[in-house]
């Protein structure tokens, strides 16, 4: 079985990924890498993720948090994350990232501030 | 009494994954709690994941050595690689600000904030290993 499912849904002109199982080395950085890549590669530039479904995430996982974030920045695009478990808010908190990423519980209040 | 029990791994991701279920398995053998189990798993993750890709890097045929011993004072883990070595004093911090957004080089750093000891050394014979300890 896969280490996480990436499904997308478009919110006006906002790419939804909604993740679901684990962010970790291997797999699951990767299959968040390719998300993004293709999302960029389509012109997407304005991607919120979902990361209600995510029940663990390692260094790995958080470094590809930080390179998505990159990535789209250079794009001339904003990425920001939805639904923050506590294990992710506390691993966000202690790499002091929580000052980069802007965070939101709220979907539509986290679609609102694209625009 | 301390027990000991010793799982030798290849170097490859998914040793990662397999350390991790083995850790867990015998933290409960030995009766630790969820929010224990929760600190081991993220420090073997990112030992055995660090031992795989900056200590072996990925030779298959250099093995990853993972000792668990439970202790009066706690859960004990030491991670062997037998790669070159580094000095942990060079391992740059993540949280300056002008290292916050590297892709690398947070797996120490949960290591050292999830379990209450943490120190590298030189192994005899080569390689390094890390010790950690959580306390009961």
């Amino acid at each position: 079985m896969a280490d996480i499912n990436i499904s997308e849904r478009q919110a006006g002109d906002v790419a939804v990924l909604d993740l679901n199982g684990k962010v970790t080395i291997g797999e699951g950085s990767v299959a968040l890498r390719n998300a993004i890549r293709r999302l960029l590669g389509e012109g997407k530039n304005k991607i919120l993720l979902n990361l209600g479904g995510v029940g663990y995430i390692d260094s790995s996982g958080i470094g590809e948090l930080v390179s998505s974030f990159t990535a789209v920045n250079k794009e001339g695009g904003v990425l920001k994350l939805l639904n923050l478990t506590q294990k992710i808010q506390d691993l966000l908190a202690i790499t002091k990232l929580l000052t980069v990423f802007d965070v939101y519980e709220d979907e539509a209040e986290a679609l609102a501030s694209f625009s | 009494m301390s027990k000991t029990i010793e799982l030798k791994l290849p170097s490859r991701i998914e040793s990662v994954d397999e350390s991790a279920v083995f850790a867990e398995k015998v933290a409960r053998d030995w009766g630790y709690g969820d929010d224990f189990l929760s600190a081991i798993d993220l420090a073997v993750r990112e030992s055995v994941a660090n031992a795989v890709k900056h200590g072996n890097k990925f030779d298959e045929e250099k093995q990853v050595e993972v000792v668990f011993t439970d202790s009066n004072e706690g859960l004990e883990m030491t991670v062997r690689d037998h790669g070159e070595g580094f000095d942990v004093g060079e391992i740059p911090d993540p949280t300056n600000p002008e290292n916050l957004l590297k892709v690398c080089g947070r797996g120490i750093l949960f290591m050292r904030s999830f379990m209450d000891e943490v120190g590298w050394e030189q192994a005899v014979g080569g390689g390094m290993i890390v010790k950690m300890l959580k306390k009961r």
